[in-house]
């Protein structure tokens, strides 16, 4: 029902094995710390786009509940809280908050949805600068400790004092985020998002709860935000309420939708993609970003479903051709 | 089957629905008729929980559906189409009708997300339903097409398809054969006495006069928002208050 060409599969393998052998080719710290945070942030637009991209809900308060992640565990580990543990219960409390906030605004259709979402963002912003008892106020949390090493019995432990143990952890988690979206969307039940985003007076007449499946996409997308938060946290060893602002969820935002909305793929290669563009014009400085807000225009004019929506274009447009060619070749040979 | 009693909508100052009874019945095709602006898709949108009357009471085998919400109305067994035809678009065919299976199966976020056993045998039981619908509109062949590509009337017998694939106990249908030549008309006609004869009652909105009186049991017409009559094509062709109000005096049916 629901299974892909061989080709596309060998592709995923060897990006893979790439993305795992990754620590023996890239010895720069400062490239390996940009890919590092690029694993995390794919995971976070990964959640984005199951509201976004699948769901149809434009929320904009994803850096918040990012942040609320990365605050979690900033919190609960200087408190001396285990980072498994506080990993865990950071990304439930984003999911409750997400509950909280989603349960009166999903009520609401299209732009007020975006503008409600867009003001919790502003407020976890403000509140996260200024309530300095917990968050630290504008300075923000030091010294978060790194996760504990695991136990693994007859190899010796697991530790993450490296920036390679803690891109291995990182890794992990993207690849788990991106298997259970992968179930989740290619199920009689990820229809239901994509109904809901396409028609939904037609999927609340064919007997489907529109609001429940927005919440529970909302809720999901949000503790997936939450959990790419608490591993920021752990990585970056601080927190400032720039984690929790909402230049996060405009970033998020740039790599859904130039990478690629309602694909699983897209999130991931706007996460790699975007910074490393923005790495190469390093050198036009403050002017980069006029020309990559030019080039944002351009792709979506040009390619509205993002740079995976436009491979997927020319893959379809290869293949016609390669057809056309073999019934011309066929032909001609007869 | 179905019962509707003293139904009103207003809306504002206008009476859309005024103190319409009537009732449809197991396995018969009723057609409900009128002038535009009659009512006709309100009332639907009223048994369908789209709109909540302003009064009356909505029954379904003596169970009250009156101002329940869409999705529950759906469950309770009434399937509907639109007026204007209203597809997931986006979509493939075979994703269509999944979509219209699901509330009939128990899958869920976390089952989905596990992958039970009973999640694996919801999923190939809709498949198969799905599958089984396909075959009855004669689409089996396109499953894996995308909306757009299906002609017009493909796509008119798809959204059959999509209120049908639930086994509902009945179908209403809002226009089925809008915009489509005698040609097609008369293919989804036969469609639709097949959902009859395979024990699904139907209740349509149409205009096409010629249509209606070859296909359906009984008609109810509708005028202002009020019943004006209600019986066999023959007993409505011949009322003279529907000769009036709707077919302005002269029946050539």
């Amino acid at each position: 029902m629901f299974t892909k060409p061989i080709h596309t599969k060998l592709l995923y393998l060897v990006i893979l094995a790439a993305a795992l052998l990754l620590p023996w080719y890239v010895p720069d710290a400062y490239i390996f710390q940009i890919v590092t945070m690029s694993v995390i942030f794919a995971i976070s637009t990964s959640g984005m786009n199951l509201i976004l991209g699948y769901t149809g809900q434009v929320t904009l308060a994803h850096g918040a509940f990012f942040g609320i992640g990365a605050y979690g565990v900033a919190i609960m580990t200087k408190a001396g809280i285990s980072f498994w543990l506080a990993l865990p219960a950071s990304a439930l409390i984003s999911a409750f908050i997400g509950l909280l906030i989603g349960l009166p605004t999903l009520r609401t259709r299209g732009a007020y949805f975006a503008i409600v979402t867009l003001c919790f963002g502003v407020i976890v912003w403000i509140v996260s600068g200024n309530w300095i008892e917990l968050t630290g106020g504008h300075n923000g949390i030091f010294g978060i400790p790194r996760p504990s090493a695991i136990p693994v019995p007859f190899f010796g432990e697991i530790t993450f004092f490296t920036q390679t143990g803690m891109y291995y952890l990182s890794l992990a988690f993207l690849l788990i985020v991106l298997f259970a979206l992968h179930r989740l969307v290619y199920s009689v039940f990820g229809l239901t998002f994509m109904a809901v985003r396409n028609n939904e007076p037609l999927a609340d007449s064919v007997g489907i709860n529109t609001f429940t499946t927005k919440l529970v996409s909302f809720v999901a997308g949000n503790f997936i935000a939450g959990i790419a938060g608490g591993l920021y946290a752990a990585i970056i060893g601080a927190v400032s309420p720039t984690a929790a602002g909402y230049m996060m969820t405009f970033n998020f935002l740039i790599f859904v939708i130039l990478g690629g909305m309602a694909t699983l793929s897209g999130p991931v290669v706007g996460a790699f993609a975007i910074p490393i563009i923005m790495e190469f014009m390093q050198f036009l400085e403050d002017f980069r970003m006029l020309i990559f807000g030019a080039l944002l225009i351009l792709v979506i004019i040009y390619f509205p479903m993002g740079l995976v929506g436009g491979l997927r274009r020319l893959n379809e447009k290869v293949v016609a051709w390669r057809q056309r060619k073999t019934t011309e070749s066929g032909h001609a040979s007869s | 089957m179905l019962r509707v009693e003293s139904l009103t909508k207003r809306f504002y100052g206008l009476v859309a629905v005024h103190e319409l009874s009537f009732d449809i019945k197991k396995g018969e095709i009723l057609a409900i008729i009128g002038p535009n602006g009659a009512g006709k898709s309100t009332v639907f949108n009223l048994i369908t929980g789209t709109l909540k009357p302003t009064s009356g009471r909505i029954y379904i085998e003596d169970q009250e559906i009156t101002g329940l919400r869409p999705y529950k109305v759906a469950s309770k067994g009434i399937s509907r189409t639109f007026q204007t035809t209203s597809l997931f678009d986006q979509l493939r065919v075979i994703d269509n009708l999944m979509i219209g299976y699901k509330w009939r199966t128990g899958l869920g976020f976390w089952n989905t997300l596990l992958h039970t056993p009973a999640w694996k045998a919801y999923q190939t039981e809709a498949y198969k339903r799905s599958m089984e619908t396909l075959d009855f509109l004669g689409l089996a062949d396109k499953s894996d097409y995308f909306v757009p590509a299906l002609s017009q009337e493909e796509q008119k017998r798809l959204a059959i398809g999509i209120a049908l694939v639930c086994k509902p106990r009945i179908l209403l249908l809002d226009e089925p054969t809008g915009g489509l030549i005698q040609e097609e008309t008369e293919r989804v006609t036969d469609l639709i006495r097949r959902v009859r004869d395979n024990g699904t009652t139907v209740c349509l909105i149409e205009h096409k006069m010629q249509m209606i009186m070859g296909l359906v049991d009984r008609i109810v017409v509708l005028n202002y928002g009020k019943k004006i009559a209600d019986g066999s094509p023959d007993e409505v062709k011949s009322d003279q208050a529907v000769i009036q109000a709707y077919l302005g005096g002269e029946v050539n049916a």
